[in-house]
């Protein structure tokens, strides 16, 4: 019989709780359950961090803890099995004095109307915790994920700069103990009403549930899942959540190919990769916000396969491939193959992604990619393309590109990518090929851009990356000046 | 009396709160017991009759307790409050996509949205119209069209040495207060209904409700201790969750609460009016303007809501801070089949200033002048060409000195060279320099709203409650007031408490809004203390013999001739003698008189002003843009709380910049709005604000108008700052030729693509 109950810490504290519905939010269980109403919903998606909370947890060394930030309003309660919960009201010292963070904020003027604030505290206590002289870059980017819509964020940036210069009583083995405490030996199964939630530890484990529930939510950060709970009003009868399964944490280099498990977060998997190709950086600043990167994964991102997910076209142009299981059996395919149409991929009834599998940077190949969208930071790709790029001399050897928001899949360019390879390396070459950009791509109008723009979006970008590599161009608007 | 509190940069009074969550919003308010939830069924289509409304699936659904129509609301179906053309719950006729249609009550917040989207609707569609300028060809207007002339403007433009004639085109902006819409019914003794509200305008929600529910005023009590940011966007809009509460608390008996979700939000409720402007100009050689025509023409949506002095202020502001000797405005409030529009930040001013800096940006470029030199010829005087087109006198006009000072300060002239020889050498990168101005009446423009009221209850202790017809947004008026009030007995703040706006405490209080709330609420407590002060000082007076003279309070201490004593003590001794301690205060703004009809008179007490200049880089090959650097010197007055106003400078910058870039509202064919949540409405983020930000107040800059300590407004005026970045933009994308940038507003990465290749084709 499964236990109907999970464990985990919250502010200190080592709460048991039952589950009744496995697909109940963190936010709705602070506020509606606890009546813990500091942490607030602005939107229920994500997108706007008034509800951020901090998650620690044990680190794969089993004996250190780490400390990040997630969206309480798409995170499901059970996947708090077994880690530390800290809102804003765990934050003041012993005696209710404000933590240095929530002081900083005060002085600083930090707060106008207060309803992001909360978050604001939140992304800003992580980032007290783990980088003691944030500079400006790093603290737009911790922020990234929140929303203020009447300070201008001029004094939010202000407390972050001078925060530090209290110190708080945080105590990591405290933490630990707790941690160890609550710690779960074995699978989690709830099952109350016919809803069940799966927490296998091992991939067999994880193989076997899927395989007897085959029609299963397979859950891992719950970025977009959560949307269809708190948007759609889904109900989803039986998930499976990846995110304890040890296989599909681990993350490893072989002597090829960073081997990247499926569960693994975009955090982690975007500091591997860009270990090997330092350029994506701007890609990965700009995918999501942190508290979704730390709950979303790589193999999420690839499973889902949104036509403007950001991370397969740099994925594709670095040959990425997959390894495919299903109970016991695995198969590897080429990313390139693995999307078939609109939200239709390779994955059979029972199969899941166990692994990404990414080719290691080899001398002479460059590889880039563009983002392009309204908004720097948190927006959804209108076009996002990556290209990799090896050369003899002055003539194209290998030359791959691949576009999201351009068509009902992540894909190549195909006709580009014809006219480029084996050409010279040319201006003359760059506009035949942007010419074949337009009959690769039919693209749609939409919220995001207009069909013709997107195209000519699409072809500038080329025309970038042509002229990136020629150092003709060497700053974007975001690094000029900064 | 001297200021102890007041002037001081003073942190806001929840700060403490905000950062630990223990600031309570609506929502955060302990539930009744049997509270039900509330959900809202919308319009799937933009102009329908509903020929049939079948909750029958909806009802039957888990955890539904009632649903509400139409014809269950006793009252009256309405919630416009000037025009009665805003049903609450559309009867018969739907109008915009996301139109309110039912609403469902439940045991949970998920049940009653999940069975809201269980109706079977039967619509017979009709023909919607879905932009302003089919509007204006089919002359579908929620309000007559107005026009204002001043000189003669045919005559001004047929002698012209220069004329131009353009159109550009202005979107919306979602006020996206991160607080949605929310409020909660609780049915009282006897008929009455208190309602704890998220509104700017608790005065008109207790109205409406009570209308609505075929009350009186007197039975309702409505409650908003905070917001989590309003923008206008809870002015009035705010009546139509509070009587969708109400109504279901009234129908079944039980406390009802209705929190939108964020995209429901976004789809049901008003923004700011998109515009499309046509203006003809003409000018001399020097580039000031010496007649122009322009027309306007905004989307309202469905209804007229407050389109009507939304419109008036774009019509009084189409001159920013310039002199228009010759002008026609013509300006209409299209109807059409999408949300009805309401009040943002600016009210219309920010549309006419956009139009009039557009004017003269072309101007310069047209000329091949530095858009400085153009502004600066067409700026108001202050002996003569100080009148404006609505006939009141520009007597406090600072815009030279504020464009001599910034201009020093920034460096605008070196750093506008350093842009030509830095563009002259980047292909790819290109950077534009602007400075605009901003002149920004302050009053409301219907002279009968600037009234306010206040309570003050002195207590045996010595501390005081405070109490006013203001709502706290996070725009920092309860610290300002209280920060007026501990001056004036001469006590610390922290003596002082601000309790929730309630209907019951102040009565017929106007909406916090047009940047009124410290000028005319800081009065009213001023009287209202003064009045109790001046009671204390009497019985004091009379007690020790002594003149009321001699009597000072300061410093938490009532001085008495060569006796002191602390505040409580005398406090206390006053009670034990009979004295009152309470007093309600009361103001209305002075000097002001304006005839709608002939738009003309005073509308406004005075003017605020502030300029700013904005330094950007544009990506040529994607659009893509940053701000680099933000100079602004703004003017209020001599501050109550120098914080306080940075922090509206600084917030009201960066939301103008927003709505001028990456902020658009896009619909579909069907009138769907596309953008209606933050995942694809983009407001501004932390990495947005310049790396190089720098903005000061004004010194010694009292207003020259006797308000509350010589202060000035500053909730609206500086979000007008913003244009600078816009016009930063068709700087960098014109890049020093002669070239007028075809860039419509919101200056997107696609805008921006498109204006290059205009550019490019030119």
């Amino acid at each position: 019989m499964p236990a109907n109950t999970i464990r985990f810490v919250l502010n200190g504290n080592p709460v048991e709780t039952a589950v009744a519905d496995p697909t109940r939010t963190v936010l709705q269980f602070l506020r509606e359950d606890l009546r813990m109403t500091g942490t607030k919903e602005g939107c229920a998606e994500g997108d706007c961090g008034a509800c951020t909370v901090a998650v620690v947890e044990i680190d794969r060394s089993g004996n250190h803890i780490e400390l990040k930030t997630i969206n309480s309003c798409i995170q499901f309660l059970p996947t708090l099995d077994g880690k530390e919960l800290i809102t804003v009201e765990g934050l003041h010292g012993k005696d209710g004095q404000l933590h240095p963070v929530q002081q900083a904020m005060v002085d600083q003027h930090g707060s106008q109307c207060g309803f992001c604030t909360p978050g604001f505290v939140m992304s800003l206590y992580v980032l007290y915790r783990t980088n003691p002289k944030p500079s400006r870059r790093e603290i737009d980017d911790a922020l990234a994920g929140n929303l203020c819509r009447c300070t201008g964020y001029r004094p939010i940036i202000a407390a972050a700069q001078v925060m530090h210069k209290q110190d708080d009583d945080w105590n990591s083995q405290q933490h630990l103990d707790a941690l160890c405490a609550v710690r779960r030996e074995g699978d989690l199964a709830l099952e109350n009403n016919g809803r069940r939630f799966f927490a296998p530890q091992d991939i067999a484990a994880f193989a076997r549930v899927y395989e007897q529930y085959p029609e299963a939510t397979i859950l891992a950060g719950g970025t977009d899942i959560g949307l269809w709970v708190t948007k759609q009003h889904r109900e989803l009868a039986t998930v499976i959540y990846t995110g304890r399964v040890a296989e599909l944490l681990d993350l490893h280099t072989s002597a090829s190919h960073l081997e990247i498990g499926g569960a693994v977060s975009i955090t982690e998997a975007s500091a591997a990769i860009l270990g090997q190709y330092p350029d994506l950086d701007e890609l990965f600043r700009r995918f999501a916000s942190p508290p979704i990167r730390n709950a979303g994964t790589l193999g999420g991102n690839v499973a889902n396969g949104s036509p403007i997910g950001d991370s397969m076209p740099a994925l594709m142009v670095l040959g990425a491939s997959l390894v495919l299981r299903r109970g016991d059996q695995e198969r590897e395919l080429g990313l390139d193959e693995f999307y078939h149409d609109y939200q239709v991929n390779d994955l059979q009834s029972g199969e899941f992604v166990a692994c990404i599998r990414v080719p290691l940077a080899r001398k002479g190949l460059r590889v880039a990619s563009h983002k392009w969208s309204k908004r720097f930071d948190q927006d959804i790709s209108a076009v996002c393309t990556a290209y990799s790029l090896e050369l003899d001399g002055e003539t194209v050897t290998r030359f791959r590109m691949a576009c999201g928001g351009l068509a009902a899949t992540i894909r190549h360019a195909e006709r580009c990518e014809q006219v480029i390879n084996d050409a010279p390396w040319t201006a003359e070459t760059i506009e035949r090929a942007c010419a074949a950009l337009a009959e690769d791509f039919a693209p749609i109008s939409d919220m995001r851009a207009s069909a013709d723009i997107r195209l000519v979006a699409v072809q500038n970008l080329l025309r970038r990356f042509w002229m990136e590599s020629r150092g003709e161009v060497e700053e974007t608007v975001y690094t000029y000046g900064r | 009396m001297v200021a102890r509190a007041v002037g001081k940069p003073l942190p806001h009074d929840s700060a403490h709160l905000h950062v630990s969550g223990q600031a309570a919003y609506t929502d955060d308010l302990p539930e009744p017991r049997d509270l039900l939830h509330l959900a809202v069924g919308m319009s799937a289509v933009a102009h329908a009759n509903v020929r049939d409304l079948d909750l029958s699936d909806v009802q039957a659904a888990d955890g539904v307790v009632d649903t509400c129509t139409a014809a269950d609301i006793c009252g009256e179906n309405n919630y416009g409050s000037i025009i009665k053309d805003d049903p609450l719950l559309a009867d018969g006729l739907v109008q915009y996509v996301g139109q309110p249609l039912f609403v469902v009550a439940a045991e949970t917040v998920d049940a009653a949205r999940k069975a809201a989207h269980r109706a079977n609707v039967d619509y017979e569609e009709l023909e919607a119209i879905l932009d302003p300028l089919t509007a204006v060809e089919k002359k579908s207007f929620v309000l007559p069209s107005e026009t204002l002339v001043r000189g003669d403007p045919d005559a001004a433009l047929e002698t012209a040495p220069h004329r131009l004639r353009r159109r550009v085109s202005l979107g919306g902006q979602d006020q996206f207060y991160l607080e949605g819409h929310i409020a909660m019914a609780i049915p009282q003794e006897d008929g009455g209904i208190l309602v704890y509200s998220s509104t700017q305008h608790p005065d008109e929600v207790q109205g409406i409700v009570a209308h609505a529910t075929q009350r009186e005023a007197k039975d309702i009590v409505v409650i908003c201790r905070r917001m989590g940011g309003a923008f206008g966007g809870k002015e009035s809009q705010a009546a139509l969750i509070g009587c969708i509460a109400a109504l279901a608390a009234d129908k079944t008996g039980r406390p009802c609460k209705l929190r939108l979700d964020r995209d429901d939000d976004m789809i049901m409720t008003g923004k700011r009016h998109d515009f499309v402007i046509d203006y003809d100009v003409g000018f001399d050689d020097d580039g000031r303007i010496l007649g122009i025509d322009f027309e306007f023409a905004a989307r309202c949506g469905m209804s007229a809501d407050l389109s009507g002095p939304v419109n008036d202020r774009a019509m009084f502001h189409c001159d920013n801070a310039y002199f228009l000797e010759n002008v026609r405005i013509l300006s209409h409030r299209c109807k059409t089949n999408t949300v009805s529009n309401t009040a943002f930040r600016g009210f219309g001013g920010p549309q006419g200033m956009f139009a009039i800096e557009c004017v003269i940006d072309d101007i310069a470029r047209t000329l091949g002048k530095d858009p400085l030199a153009v502004r600066r010829q067409n700026f108001y005087g202050t002996e003569d060409r100080n009148i404006t087109h609505y006939q009141q006198v520009v007597e406090d006009n600072i815009a030279d000195e504020l464009f001599d000072r910034l201009l020093a300060s920034s460096d605008y002239e070196a750093r506008r060279k350093a842009i030509h020889a830095f563009n002259a050498g980047s292909k790819v990168l290109k950077r534009g320099i602007a400075i605009t101005p901003v002149k920004f009446g302050i009053s409301f423009t219907s002279t009968l709203l600037n009234q306010a009221g206040a309570l003050v209850h002195v207590y045996k202790d010595g501390t005081v409650q405070l109490n006013h017809g203001g709502t706290e947004m996070g725009q920092g008026l309860y610290v300002k007031v209280a920060q007026v009030v501990a001056d004036e007995f001469g006590i610390s703040i922290e003596r002082v408490r601000t309790t929730a706006a309630d209907t019951s405490k102040v009565p017929n209080a106007s909406a916090t809004a047009a940047s009124s709330g410290s000028d005319m609420n800081g009065k009213a407590a001023q009287k209202a203390a003064a009045k109790i002060r001046k009671r204390i000082t009497a019985f004091a007076a009379r007690h020790y013999g002594v003149s009321e003279a001699e009597i000072d309070f300061r410093d938490d201490v009532a001085h008495i001739a060569d006796r002191s004593m602390d505040f409580p003590e005398l406090v206390r001794l006053a009670w034990a003698n009979r004295v009152s301690l309470s007093a309600t205060g009361y103001y209305r703004t002075p000097k002001i008189n304006y005839d709608r009809a002939t738009f003309s008179g005073r509308p406004f007490y005075y003017y605020a002003y502030g300029a700013a200049v904005t330094e950007i880089v544009v990506d040529t090959l994607t659009g893509e843009n940053r701000v680099l650097r933000v100079d602004i010197l703004h003017d209020c007055g001599d501050s109550l709380n120098p914080a306080v106003d940075l922090g509206q400078v600084e917030g009201g910058y960066v939301q103008g910049v927003g709505w001028l870039t990456s902020e658009e509202l896009w619909w579909n064919d069907k009138g769907d709005l596309g953008t209606h949540a933050p995942s694809t409405y983009k407001i501004p983020t932390c990495s947005d604000l310049a790396p190089d930000f720098r903005v000061e107040l004004l010194q010694n800059a009292a207003n020259r108008e006797k308000s509350i300590y010589r202060s000035k407004a500053v909730g609206e005026p500086p979000l007008m700052l913003g244009l600078s970045a816009f016009f930063a933009l068709r700087d960098a994308i014109a890049d020093e030729d002669r070239v007028l940038p075809d860039l419509r507003a919101p200056a997107t990465p696609e805008a921006i693509l498109r204006a290059l290749q205009g550019v490019a084709n030119e």
